[in-house]
This record gives C-alpha cells, sequence and structure tokens, in this order.
C-alpha cells in the first residue's frame, strides 16, 4: 500500500443534525444528565475554571517571590496563598484533569459502549465535585485557610486558626467523587466492552485509566480517614497524632502519603494514556511494545502503594525502614522509563506529522523525563536529606504534574476537541501556544533545581538576598507561562463556534471514538459495534476506507 | 553607548554575574553529597540526551515527507529488555549511593560532643551542655563531629544546614539526631525547612563554624547560668525525683545510676537500652516501658517539665555515674530548696539573664 495518508477533506464535512451536544436543551438537560459525554463537559468547565483560580494564586506566589523580603504578600497572605494554590491545584484539577473530561467522554466510546456503568453514580460525582469546590471557595471567601496542602499535624489540628475543618472536609468530599470515577471506570472496563474488544485490543488510554482507577479506589478512602481524624482531633481532640496524649504525629505523615504518594500516580498515568494515544496517531503506527505499556501503567500503580515513606526520609523513621523505601522507589522509577523509550522507538519508521498534540506530547517527553530522573535524585536516601524541602522538590513535582500532566492533559484536549465540539481549533496559534508552554515552563521552574541545591526551603514568604536573581527568572517564566495557558482557553473558546468543521475522523485514528459521528450521538454508537481489529491499526482503517463510501458528518 | 540607562546598565552586570549556584562545601559530609549530586547529574543529562536523540533523529528521518508510509512494527523483546535492565542497574547504584551516604548521615560517630536544640514557633533554642543558651544561632567547633539531639515543643519544623548538607525533622515528642562535622569557620544558613506556621520563614539562624580555640574563647564567655546536668539536678531534687529514685534499700523507683546505655528488663521480657529518648518517654509516660520487678506506680511529669527541663533531667541522669552523685543530690536538695522551675537557667543565678548570649 503506497497510498500517503492525508487529512480528509475537511471543506465538505458537516455538522450532524443530532449530537449529544444539540439532542436536549435548557440548563435542566444539562444538571440532570445522565450521559457521560455530558458530564465531561460539566467537569471540563468546572476544572477549567478552578485550573484559572489556582493559577492566579501561583502568579502571586511568584510575585511575591519577585523580591526577598515579604512586602507584596504579608507571611500569613502568603502562606493562605500557596496552600488555596497547592489545594485546588492538586484536588479539584490535576486529580479530576484527564480521567473526570477526557476519560469520562471517552472511556465509554472506546470500549464501545453507550455509558459508563452507572451514570447517575457518575453525575453524583460531578456534585460532590462542585460541592467540594465550593466549600474551598467558602474558605478562601472566609479568610482562607494556611496549613499547606498536606494538613501537617499538629499545625492544622492544634496551632491554626483558619478554615482547617472546611478545608479538610472539601478535600474529603473531592476524594468521594474521585472514588465514583474510579469505581465507574472499572466497571465499565470490565464489564461492558464491546464483542471483541479484548483486554489487549483496549487502547492504552485505557489501560493507563485502569490502574488510575485502582489506585483512586483503593487509595483515596486512606486519605479520607486521615482527614476525619485530623478534623476530630481539632474538634473533640482524640489524641490520635497528639504526643501529649500518647499519639504519633508521624502516623499522620504515614497515613497521609499512603495516598498522596498514589495520587501522584492517579495524577500521571490519564496523562500517560494520552500520550501514547497522541504519539501513536501522529507517527501513524502501533505503540512500540503494547503490552509493556499497557503492564507498566499497572505496575506503577502496585508499586506506586509501597513507596509512600519516602517523603519521610528525613523524619526520624527507623534507617532500615528507609532502605526498603527507597529500593521500592528505585523499582517504581523504572516502568516510567520503559514507557519513554516505548514511545520514543514508536516514533521509529513512522510517519510522523507535528499538529498541536504532538507538540504537547514532545513537550511531555522532555518535561516528563527530566522530572522522572530528578525523582531520582530524591529516592536516593542521602542526596533526599539535602534536597527535600527545599525549592528542588518544587521543581521536581511542578516538572511531573505540570511539565508531565498538564502538557499531557493540554495535548488531549487538543486532540480530542474535533470529537467533542465537532470542530477543530486552530492549528497556527495553538501550535504557537504549546511553544510558548514549554519555553515558559523551562524557565519557570529549571532555576528552582538550582535554587534547591543552594538550600532555599519551600514555602518561604521571604527569603536570603543571594537566591533572588534566580527568583526573578522564575518568575518571568512565570508569566510567559501564564500567556501559553491564556492563549488555549481563548482559541478554543472562539473555536466552538468560528472552528472549522471537523467531520468524523479528522486525525485518521483507529480508536472507536473516531469511527463515529463527531459530536457523538447520545448513544455512541447506533449499534453495537463488533470490534476484529488490534488497537492502532492503520493498515484496517486504510481497508476500511477503501471499502466504504466515505460519508462525513 | 547604551541603549538603557549606564547605572541600571551596571546594576544588572552586577547583578547577573553575581548569584549562587552552588552552596559552600562547609562539612566532611558535603563532598560525598555532592559527588552523589554530580554522578546523578550525569545519569539524568545521559538519560536526557539519550531520549531527545530518539525523538529528535526520529522527527526528522521519519517525518511525513520522506517516510510517508509507516513500517508497523510490533516491539521487540530484545530492546525493551535493554531499556528496562540499563536504568534499572543505574538506579540500583543510586539506591546503593543513596543508602550509604544516608547512613554516613544519620550514624553519629561515638566521640561526638552533644548539643541540644528545642524548635518552637518561630525560633530555635539551642543549649549547650556548658550552659550556654543561644536563640537562633548554633555556634560549634570545626573538625570536631557535633551531635544534635533535635527535640520540637509545638509543631513539625526541620533543622536544615545547606552547607553541611545534612537536614533532620524536629518533631514534637520524640528526639532526632543528626550530626555533622565542619571543616572551614564561617557564617553559615541556618533553616526551618518544615512549614511551621505564620513566620515559617523567619525561623532562620546562623551557624557560625569556629576553631577550636575561638570556640573555646566563645564557650567561655558565654555561660550564662549553670550547666544544664546541674540544673537537671536541682530539678531532679525539686521535682521530688529522688523520694524513689533514691537509690536506697526500701526504693520504689529504679536506681538511676549508670542508668543511661544500660540494658533494662521489661516486664514483657524485651529488653531495651536506656537512651534520651528513653528517659524522656519514662518522665512523662511512665507505664510506656515498664521495667521489670518496679511497680508501675510512677506519676507522669506531662505539663510539669518544660522541654528544656526534660533536656536537663537527660543530661543530669546521663551523667550520673555513681551512688555518690546521687547521694549528693539528695543532700544538696535539702541545702538549696528551689521552686519547680521551668526555666532552667533561672533557678539558682537569677542574676545572669537566661537566654542567648550572643556575640
Amino acid at each position: 500500500m503506497s497510498t500517503i495518508v492525508k487529512l480528509p477533506d475537511q471543506s465538505t464535512a458537516q455538522l450532524p443534525k443530532v449530537s449529544y451536544l444539540n439532542k436536549e436543551y435548557g440548563l435542566k438537560s444539562w444538571l440532570l444528565t445522565g450521559d457521560h459525554k455530558r458530564i465531561a463537559m460539566l467537569y471540563l468547565i468546572s476544572i477549567t475554571f478552578f485550573f484559572f483560580i489556582g493559577g492566579a494564586m501561583a502568579g502571586l506566589i511568584r510575585l511575591e517571590l519577585l523580591t526577598p523580603p515579604s512586602d507584596l504578600l504579608a507571611a500569613d497572605t502568603y502562606n493562605k496563598v500557596f496552600t488555596a494554590h497547592g489545594i485546588v491545584m492538586v484536588f479539584l484539577f490535576l486529580v479530576p484533569s484527564v480521567p473526570a473530561t477526557i476519560g469520562n467522554f471517552l472511556i465509554p466510546i472506546m470500549v464501545g459502549a453507550k455509558d459508563l456503568a452507572f451514570p447517575k453514580i457518575n453525575l453524583l460525582s460531578w456534585y460532590l465535585y462542585i460541592v467540594a469546590g465550593s466549600m474551598i471557595i467558602f474558605t478562601l471567601v472566609a479568610g482562607g485557610v494556611d496549613t499547606g496542602w498536606t494538613f501537617t499535624t499538629p499545625l492544622s489540628t492544634h496551632y491554626l486558626n483558619t478554615h482547617v475543618i472546611t478545608a479538610g472536609l472539601a478535600v474529603f468530599v473531592a476524594g468521594f467523587s474521585s472514588i465514583f470515577t474510579g469505581l465507574n471506570f472499572i466497571v465499565t472496563i470490565h464489564r461492558m466492552r464491546a464483542p471483541g474488544m479484548t483486554w489487549f485490543r483496549l487502547p492504552l488510554f485505557v489501560w493507563s485509566h485502569y490502574a488510575a482507577s485502582i489506585l483512586m479506589v483503593l487509595g483515596t478512602p486512606v486519605l479520607a480517614i486521615t482527614l476525619v481524624l485530623v478534623v476530630l482531633e481539632r474538634t473533640i481532640g482524640i489524641g490520635v497524632f497528639d504526643p501529649t496524649k500518647g499519639g504519633d504525629p508521624l502516623l499522620f505523615q504515614h497515613l497521609f502519603w499512603f495516598y498522596s504518594h498514589p495520587a501522584v500516580y492517579i495524577m500521571i498515568l490519564p496523562g500517560m494514556g494520552v500520550i501514547s494515544e497522541v504519539i501513536s496517531n501522529f507517527s501513524r503506527k502501533r505503540v512500540f511494545g503494547y503490552t509493556a505499556v499497557a503492564f507498566s501503567s499497572v505496575a506503577i500503580a502496585v508499586f506506586g502503594f509501597f513507596v509512600w515513606a519516602h517523603h519521610m526520609f528525613v523524619m526520624g523513621i527507623s534507617n532500615y525502614s528507609a532502605l526498603v523505601f527507597s529500593l521500592l522507589t528505585m523499582l517504581v522509577a523504572v516502568p516510567s522509563a520503559i514507557k519513554i523509550f516505548n514511545w520514543s522507538a514508536t516514533l521509529y519508521k513512522g510517519s510522523i506529522t507535528f499538529e498541536t498534540p504532538m507538540l504537547y506530547a514532545f513537550g511531555f517527553l522532555g518535561l516528563f523525563t527530566i522530572g522522572g530522573l530528578t525523582g531520582v535524585f530524591l529516592g536516593s536516601m542521602g542526596m533526599d536529606i539535602h534536597l527535600t524541602e527545599t525549592y528542588f522538590i518544587v521543581a521536581h513535582f511542578h516538572f511531573v504534574m505540570v511539565g508531565g500532566m498538564l502538557m499531557a492533559y493540554l495535548a488531549g484536549v487538543h486532540f480530542w476537541w474535533p470529537k467533542m465540539t465537532g470542530r477543530m481549533y486552530p492549528e497556527g496559534v495553538s501550535k504557537l501556544a504549546a511553544v510558548i508552554t514549554f519555553v515558559g515552563f523551562i524557565l519557570t521552574f529549571f532555576p528552582q533545581f538550582i535554587l534547591g541545591y543552594l538550600g532555599m526551603p519551600r514555602r518561604y514568604a521571604a527569603y536570603p538576598p543571594e537566591f533572588q536573581v534566580l527568583n526573578v527568572f522564575s518568575s518571568a517564566g512565570a508569566s510567559v507561562l501564564g500567556i501559553g495557558y491564556m492563549l488555549p482557553l481563548l482559541y478554543l473558546t472562539w473555536s466552538l463556534k468560528y472552528g472549522k468543521i471537523a467531520g468524523a475522523n479528522p486525525w485518521q485514528a483507529t480508536g472507536l471514538e473516531w469511527q463515529i459521528q463527531s459530536p457523538p450521538l447520545t448513544e455512541n454508537f447506533i449499534e453495537t459495534p463488533i470490534v476484529t481489529h488490534e488497537a492502532y491499526d492503520y493498515e484496517w482503517l486504510e481497508s476500511k476506507k477503501g471499502s466504504e463510501v466515505p460519508t462525513v458528518g | 553607548m547604551h541603549l538603557i540607562s549606564p547605572v541600571l546598565w551596571q546594576f544588572l552586570i552586577k547583578w547577573l554575574t553575581n548569584f549562587a549556584i552552588f552552596p559552600p562545601e562547609a562539612s566532611t559530609i558535603a563532598p560525598y553529597a555532592d559527588a552523589l549530586y554530580f554522578f546523578l547529574i550525569l545519569i539524568s543529562v545521559v538519560g536526557l540526551f539519550a531520549v531527545a536523540l530518539l525523538v529528535v533523529t526520529f522527527s526528522i528521518r521519519y517525518r511525513q515527507e520522506l517516510s510517508p508510509v509507516a513500517t508497523q512494527i510490533e516491539g521487540s523483546t530484545l530492546l525493551e529488555a535493554t531499556w528496562t535492565i540499563i536504568p534499572l542497574i543505574l538506579f540500583m547504584i543510586c539506591f546503593v549511593w543513596g543508602a550509604l551516604l544516608y547512613f554516613r548521615i544519620y550514624s553519629p560517630p561515638p566521640n561526638a560532643m552533644n548539643i541540644y536544640v528545642v524548635g518552637k514557633q518561630w525560633m530555635w533554642k539551642v543549649e549547650h551542655p556548658g550552659g550556654q543558651h543561644e536563640i537562633n544561632s548554633l555556634h560549634i567547633p570545626i573538625n570536631q563531629p557535633v551531635q544534635l539531639t533535635l527535640i520540637s515543643q509545638d509543631v513539625f519544623h526541620s533543622f536544615s544546614i545547606p552547607a553541611f548538607r545534612v537536614k533532620r525533622e524536629v518533631i514534637p515528642g520524640r528526639y532526632n539526631t543528626v550530626w555533622f562535622n565542619a571543616t572551614t569557620p564561617g557564617t553559615y544558613h541556618l533553616f526551618c525547612t518544615q512549614y511551621c506556621g505564620t513566620l515559617h520563614s523567619q525561623m532562620i539562624g546562623q551557624v557560625v563554624a569556629m576553631t577550636p580555640e575561638d570556640y573555646q574563647a566563645w564557650a567561655a564567655q558565654s555561660i550564662s547560668g549553670t550547666s544544664l546536668a546541674q540544673n537537671g539536678e536541682r530539678l531532679f531534687a525539686s521535682l521530688g525525683c529522688n523520694s524513689c529514685h533514691n537509690s536506697g534499700p526500701n526504693a520504689h523507683g529504679p536506681n538511676l545510676a549508670s542508668v543511661y546505655g544500660a540494658h533494662l528488663q521489661m516486664k514483657n521480657g524485651q529488653f531495651v537500652t536506656v537512651d534520651d529518648a528513653f528517659l524522656r518517654d519514662t518522665i512523662l509516660n511512665p507505664t510506656m516501658h515498664e521495667v521489670a520487678g518496679y511497680a508501675p506506680i510512677m506519676p507522669t511529669y506531662q505539663g510539669q517539665v518544660s522541654e528544656e527541663g526534660l533536656i536537663d533531667l537527660v543530661e543530669y541522669i546521663k551523667r550520673l555515674d555513681s551512688q555518690y552523685r546521687i547521694e549528693q543530690t539528695i543532700d544538696n536538695s535539702g541545702a538549696q530548696p528551689v521552686q519547680t522551675g521551668t526555666t532552667p537557667a533561672g533557678t539558682s543565678a537569677p542574676a545572669l539573664a537566661p537566654g542567648t548570649v550572643k556575640p
């Protein structure tokens, strides 16, 4: 076969007459919907809102750190601002980002189902998210909370007079939203696959969501219990974490990180799924070593549960238990390395094009590699002593979470935007945005590695003057990064009305979601699909096109 | 000719060419930590370069114009095994190297001099055994292992000296230790690195490393009050500890002479080595360790003794090397009645202000 794969002629494409977007009208039809696609849209709008709140907080932090003394914000205000940034970004943006929006939209379609297993629980999950978000907004308006997103006891239980209980309960509620999403995915992937859709024909996006869902369902309850204990300790003083009552404050650290370390895999795994889809599609090739990539997701999920105490190497845990946790941390780094190399090898002998999602995916590869390798610095126990609790940590997890996850999220939003809305985003400006984001990101967070090795502690409103130059670089980068994130908000909104009409399969991708109209029908499929081909089978797609009269829209 | 103001230009030049990118190396640990750091940077650069090389080369070579049709490749077990095993080996080297460094940093040598540090919102209180008290500063001699015994009286803090590459969490309710051996005289940053509330970023101080002679001179002129053990002795008497721990034939409590470092048998049959933490725990929570042969009748002293007072008591009991010292305490207690003090330095020498003596 020697036909050059070209994107289909979109000038003849038309929006379908009926889709999930226009099947019903009115606010009520959205707020009481059971349709996973509409719920995904609700999530998309709400997490974008919270992303920009968290982003505004980040802007304030970087402005304050432009100068050494705490002159723009008072120390207390600064503490509240970074706490709000952390809580909003972690619990209201990163955890639900890809799974609750893109995952919610695509998992049922990818497995060939009409909806998730429990549509009402799916809707409930969004309402819980909104309740949690409203509680966080309330704490911000009512005077803030200054525990840090880690809620460290006994500071949070005995020493602060801010809205710790409201914030703790908000995260508790947000946790249930996440549990429900995970539960829905697990049941859907197990029970609702279309005929012929075997486990190893699932797109890797589904595999990574499956792994992340296991973490959500098993890990989040521990966070919920921990936060309830914090609230009980604060209100009635049960003393679980209070050493004067025979409690142990280190127990809090164990419980908190038992969730919060797997939580970073909850955040990154769905992003890895997006990258698998995007890289495969834009190099027109099956992902190199499908099984290895699929099982590495599961390996990350399993090992991810047994590394939590690497957050506690300086806290006085036994040296020998530190040894075990360090070893396991090194092991959990291996599956990530496998993924990176498999994605790189996917490009080999491909037919590569460089649309916006691919640029974001390349950004992900670079930044996630740096983030992952600096994680090895921190997993190495003796090095961790010097680096932990400094800006090195801040830089490391921003490389993984923002450089990795947010890049993957934006790659996914651009990639599936035509499917979700039926319209294309503008290609030129979006490429520019991807490049601006990458450059701004490096400029913002790379200096922080150097600051960290110099010893600048995190969460400082004021710092010694010799750290200023690097902080100025970082703040300058943050303003570039800010532009990089504003642009997609503007042009994606613009494209809702003015974007080119996309047609069913603008990328010539192989997933089941691309074989149906864009935007899809409420029922997704007119008849239940029967799957006869492997995932990423581009030759199947070619032969299918040859035997079929092309109908666009 | 300058496009911008010459003053501003000069300022920018001076500023941009004059900022730190690497911290001073001022302890015996620092070169070891930096060696591992450079190794980690090396493997990161190699790893990043490998990924970048693959991605860039393939992107150029296999872009659509040059490679219109993709060749489908299933995978390659050999290649995948290669890039599983090579990172695994590298990560294992990092693990072993990091573990060796960790044990080096957290295993104090037996001849280390001990200094106590109490963290509180938002200051560091340093107690030298000789009775020198400091706030937000720590004077130490160089070329001498120094162990810090750290405890917090409120929330989590973390004691960090970047120039020495050491850090330890300072936790309420338990002693943590860290040690270092400074090599270069100078003044270095001391940071609290665990977020501890409003003035977290003000919980900073300086570590002053001095030559042994300078340190001796500083120590001699900075004594305020009496030594920690002497304070402890008074506290021991005033709290009435000696009514039970008097080593007499009918004593209700165990004899404390030479108890420090001893292996005691507990009621459950286990043997426990008596260390600082054991002594502190038994004062505050006597039923935590029940020594075989004694009834659990000791009351708790929770809330009656400050962290500094506990340090004084521990320091006193540590130095109780003979029967004679206990009897002396009992005799002294009659002669020097003191109140149940929580400020150890102020008990016998009210003329000398307790607290810092900064040079």
